[in-house]
């Protein structure tokens, strides 16, 4: 195997194409234990392809998706990759509206996910006490017995990343955290994901630039499939191709 | 006291164990004993005849159940259910064929009448074993859940849902019809297996037996309820309930779509075939009409007449329904079918959760109520 960083998951010239379309054209990235990363790009550029296909969703054409070294997530299946530890937040927010608050987060709770587990389960002290640190983690401490489906949109986008921690994953996978949010949501939302990059790594795709300076790490911008430049958000905003393509439209 | 009396205890809150236990009285106790102990002159005497007709609804309610289980909760409309109800009835059907031994019409010791007639020499090797009543208990549970897994696994796990589920659902239980309507299958043909005399030497005929049979199923329902009840209120069935909403999120949180929705389909396929087996002795007959698409269609408009997502819903529906169609087919059958219809289209219409559904909100709206019950909240 080539000498590479220390990478948690690592995409080798990954390549999907829908209907002759090249969503992704060899496409290469590392992402490090315990970093946040931010992606950008057009639309169409890739990245909730790219998102699928880490979390087994869709298969590359060619190319490898490893995860801690060892484990080619082209060849697993979308529950078993999340049993090994990568969440994922979709771009629309996706919660259970008809459980409530506190149900949702208790079916997202780390624990084993075997039919037969479930029957059995039952909740204890230190299960609830886990459900209520996530509880306050996302503000959601009053709401717990409603329904989901009564939050406001930012709300759901919450109980969804809180869903994600207390799946206690080691690569989070936010796909456009902030569509929908008023200034204040997404200026807490920033410091929320601030907050929980602390333990784990992060991967954050938006199209909120005023956001993304906010979170204040290391920059992808994608380009028709494959990587266009990387660096902090003042290296990239300066490239003059990322210009061309994206920032200078 | 232990973890899982605990939870059995709390599968019910404090009324609902007062109802459970009230309709469970009513229908175990008051019922035979009006019938059996209360003289046939008295004013009180229920006939036997409805004692039948309520065995018969236990049986439909037991169905209804296991189509809730699937369809209510876990959101996958099985318009095959009927094909595990007439597979539990056969299976009971074959049991009471062999018990007829040499009474039969032409009274061979070991072959029913019709094997007889098609001039076959020996007993088929998938009739072996149903002379033993536990044998049949068994297979009763086993043939259905068998014939549910295979086909669930084959389905789910090609991720085949929503409304194309349904389709190949209603396409199997049409095939088995087709299947059974041939004398060459062994069981009967379109006639089916019927002229049965006794179950575990109870004489069919006798009145105390109907009743007997009566009590079994309302017991049965009772059990199954609480069952489903245990299943829809563990962790499982708020999976359940996850996969209708956002199946997939629920396969992004790590859970196995196909094993639950696979496991909930046997387990509906096993309760199902329950209540074939149940109901076949109270009606004398099973023929290949049990597998008709129309039958296992008319399930589902049960349960959402009753309101599905709710297992009490779900019973209500069976009773309501099955009530009117035997109120109807007796007074007007020429409109019973119009009835049905309509009937299917007001409740999508107006009552999308179902009578139990329009009941609650009901309930909620009354002052009175929701101060009563935000207090104990």
């Amino acid at each position: 195997m080539p000498e590479m960083p220390d990478s948690l998951i690592y995409l080798d010239g990954v390549t999907v194409s829908f209907d002759g379309f090249k969503a992704l054209n060899a496409l290469s990235l590392i992402v490090e234990p315990g970093e946040l990363r931010a992606i950008i790009g057009p639309n169409g550029a890739g990245k909730t392809t790219m998102m699928d296909v880490i979390t087994g969703k869709t298969r590359p054409d060619e190319g490898s998706v490893l995860f801690r070294h060892t484990v080619d997530l082209s060849k697993t299946d979308e529950a078993a990759i999340a049993n090994m530890g990568i969440g994922r937040k979709f771009q629309k927010p996706t919660v259970f509206e008809s459980l409530t608050v506190f149900e949702n987060l208790e079916l997202a709770l780390a624990g084993k996910r075997r039919t037969i587990d479930s029957l059995l389960w039952a909740l204890d002290g230190g299960k609830k006490r886990r459900i209520e640190t996530v509880l306050e983690t996302i503000r959601l401490g009053d709401r717990r017995d409603e329904l989901a489906g009564a939050l406001s949109h930012g709300q759901k986008q919450w109980l969804e990343i809180g869903m994600l921690l207390a799946q206690e994953p080691d690569l989070l996978l936010l796909d456009e955290p902030v569509a929908g949010m008023t200034d204040a949501e997404t200026e807490q939302t920033a410091a929320l994901i601030k907050e929980i990059s602390v333990d784990r790594s992060v991967v954050v795709v938006e199209h909120d630039m005023e956001f993304v300076r906010n979170l204040d790490t290391r920059v992808t911008v994608l380009h028709e499939g494959s990587v266009l430049a990387e660096g902090n958000m003042d290296a990239v905003q300066n490239d003059p191709r990322v210009i061309e393509v994206y920032l200078g439209r | 006291m232990s973890p899982v009396m605990g939870r059995l205890v709390a599968l019910e809150s404090r009324r609902g164990w007062q109802v459970v236990c009230g309709l469970a009285v009513v229908f175990l106790l008051v019922v035979p004993i009006l019938n059996q102990v209360v003289p046939p002159s008295s004013p009180f005497h229920m006939p036997t005849f409805w004692v039948v007709i309520l065995g018969k609804y236990m049986c439909f309610a037991i169905l209804a159940l296991s189509l809730d289980l699937i369809w209510g909760y876990a959101g996958v409309l099985s318009l095959g259910q009927g094909a595990f109800f007439g597979l539990g009835g056969y299976a009971m059907g074959m049991y009471m064929m062999r018990q007829i031994g040499d009474r039969g019409v032409y009274g061979d010791p070991v072959l029913p009448d019709f094997m007889v007639f098609l001039n076959w020499k020996e007993l088929p090797w998938y009739w072996q074993g149903f002379d033993m009543f536990w044998f049949t208990v068994l297979m009763v549970m086993l043939v259905p859940g068998l014939l549910a897994f295979v086909f669930g696994w084959l389905a789910f796990r090609s991720r085949i849902s929503g409304v194309y589920f349904s389709i190949i659902s209603q396409a199997m239980v049409f095939a088995m019809m087709l299947a059974f309507f041939r004398n060459e299958m062994g069981f009967g043909g379109n006639n089916g297996l019927t002229d049965f005399k006794d179950l575990l030497g109870f004489n069919l005929s006798r009145d105390s037996t109907k009743v007997g049979l009566y009590v079994v199923s309302t017991a049965t329902l009772i059990l199954v309820y609480l069952t489903c009840r245990f299943v829809v209120r563990s962790k499982l069935g708020r999976v359940m309930v996850a996969i209708r909403d956002a199946e997939d999120r629920v396969r992004f949180l790590g859970y196995s779509v196909a094993w639950t929705k696979l496991f909930i389909f046997t387990l509906a396929a096993v309760i199902a075939g329950i209540a074939g087996a149940l109901y076949v002795p109270q009606v004398g007959i099973i023929n290949p009409g049990e597998f008709a698409p129309a039958k296992s269609i008319e399930v589902a408009v049960w349960v959402a007449v009753g309101g599905r997502g709710t297992l009490f819903g779900a019973i209500a529906g069976a009773f309501a329904v099955n009530g009117a169609k035997s109120f109807f087919t007796g007074a007007a059958p020429e409109i019973w079918l119009f009835f049905l219809g309509a009937l299917f289209v007001v409740v999508t219409l107006f009552l999308p959760k179902g009578i139990i559904g329009a009941l609650s909100s009901l309930r909620r709206r009354l002052p009175g109520v929701r101060q009563r019950e935000t207090k104990v909240a």
